[in-house]
């Protein structure tokens, strides 16, 4: 999996209302996120492949591979309806929040009400955003820098967790890497301002 | 208007409509104000809201139905919607006022996500009716509810014909331009 210049981000969209999943849908898609949708938690729940023990993240993408046979294993943020039949998406919440292997899942609730209580219910349970419905694409711009931000935190842990088994030599190798890497980057950097700057000069 | 002076006039009538070409520019400006008339008329009357307008932003070259396909699901479940409600209401042996609410709810919520503003209000006022468990208050706020749906329905097929007649009146025209 390498970066492209513009990440693409995984969106699981809950929402039993098939108006609304059509709309979040459309309104997803138009601000350049990749969507799925789901009509209930529970069907959210088997998506994420939530599984109650602690479990390796290879074995969920596995799951999830299979399940949704998606190629890019991965779902980057979870948006879903308060109001639900059966799971709400508060209770939604809770499980990804109190599982090990979603906690970090960023999650945003959609209601029509405006009700205080409810609001702050769910962002203490770790909700990121919560949203007044109708949603506007307006809105949906705010998803980037929570997706951004998990997406780094995920990056970061698994180089800790490939570091943490290697041996020292192999250690050592990649730090040089990493500093050649970011030795080239900055020559790149310094040519790019360079280049531009006498665009500036001769304009 | 001097039609004939920079113009290829041709009178080979355009296909799908039977008009020459000339007279497709006409038509063309005929049908957008008779749909900016129709949707204001709409938005004063308090019929539609700012969310009917963020909907049509959402079409683009790859959805241009969008819309349409949206508000027919709308009206489809909001026919069941509204013969859930009636029978509910007619039962004699009648008690469903929590039922009600959970249908009330879901039209509430979906004629909010497509700008029905009447509508929305409608089923507010049915709800209250139905938390005061008066079920003549019930009854006459179904008929307005149905009476404001019908309205509705009409108008907005009408918009919907006249954006499909503009799609055929844009798809004649620009093939036949130099």
């Amino acid at each position: 999996m390498g970066w492209a210049a513009e990440p693409k981000f995984h969106i699981l969209a809950v929402v039993d209302s098939i108006i609304d999943r059509k709309l979040i849908e459309r309104l997803l898609k138009t601000s350049s996120y990749q969507v799925a949708t789901v009509d209930s938690g529970t069907k959210a729940l088997e998506f994420l492949g939530y599984i109650k023990m602690a479990q390796s993240t290879q074995i969920h993408h596995l799951l999830l591979l299979i399940i949704t046979g998606f190629m890019e294993v991965e779902v980057n943020l979870v948006i879903t309806d308060y109001c639900m039949p059966g799971m709400t998406g508060y209770d939604l919440l809770k499980k990804i929040k109190e599982s090990s292997s979603l906690r970090n899942m960023p999650v945003v609730i959609m209601s029509s009400e405006n009700i205080t209580s409810r609001i702050t219910r769910c962002l203490e349970e770790g909700a990121e955003i919560f949203f007044l419905k109708p949603v506007r694409l307006s809105d949906l711009s705010k998803l980037r820098p929570h997706m951004l931000k998990t997406k780094l935190k995920d990056h970061n842990q698994k180089q800790e967790e490939k570091t943490a088994f290697q041996s020292p030599k192999q250690q050592k190798v990649q730090q040089q890497e990493q500093q050649q890497q970011q030795q080239s980057n900055n020559n790149k950097r310094k040519a790019i301002d360079e280049g531009l700057s006498h665009l500036r000069r001769t304009t | 208007m001097n039609f004939a002076k920079n113009r290829t006039v041709s009178t080979v009538p355009a296909a799908k409509t039977g008009l020459p070409v000339w007279m497709m520019g006409l038509v063309a400006d005929r049908l957008r104000a008779d749909a900016n008339r129709l949707l204001a008329f709409l938005f004063n009357q308090g019929i539609l809201d700012e969310q009917f307008l963020q909907l049509q932003q959402l079409r683009d070259e790859s959805s241009p139905n969008f819309v349409s396909e949206v508000v027919n699901i709308h009206f489809h479940e909001s026919e069941k919607l509204l013969r859930n409600l009636r029978s509910l209401l007619m039962d004699r042996e009648f008690s469903g006022y929590n039922k009600m609410g959970i249908h009330l709810n879901q039209f509430m919520g979906s004629s909010s996500s497509i700008g029905a503003k009447r509508i929305r209000n409608a089923c507010f006022a049915f709800r209250a009716a139905s938390e005061q468990n008066s079920r003549a208050g019930c009854l006459r706020a179904l008929e307005l509810l149905e009476h404001d749906y019908c309205f509705l329905k009409n108008k907005l097929h009408e918009l919907f014909q006249i954006q499909q007649q503009r799609v055929l009146a844009a798809g004649a025209r620009y093939p036949m331009q130099n």
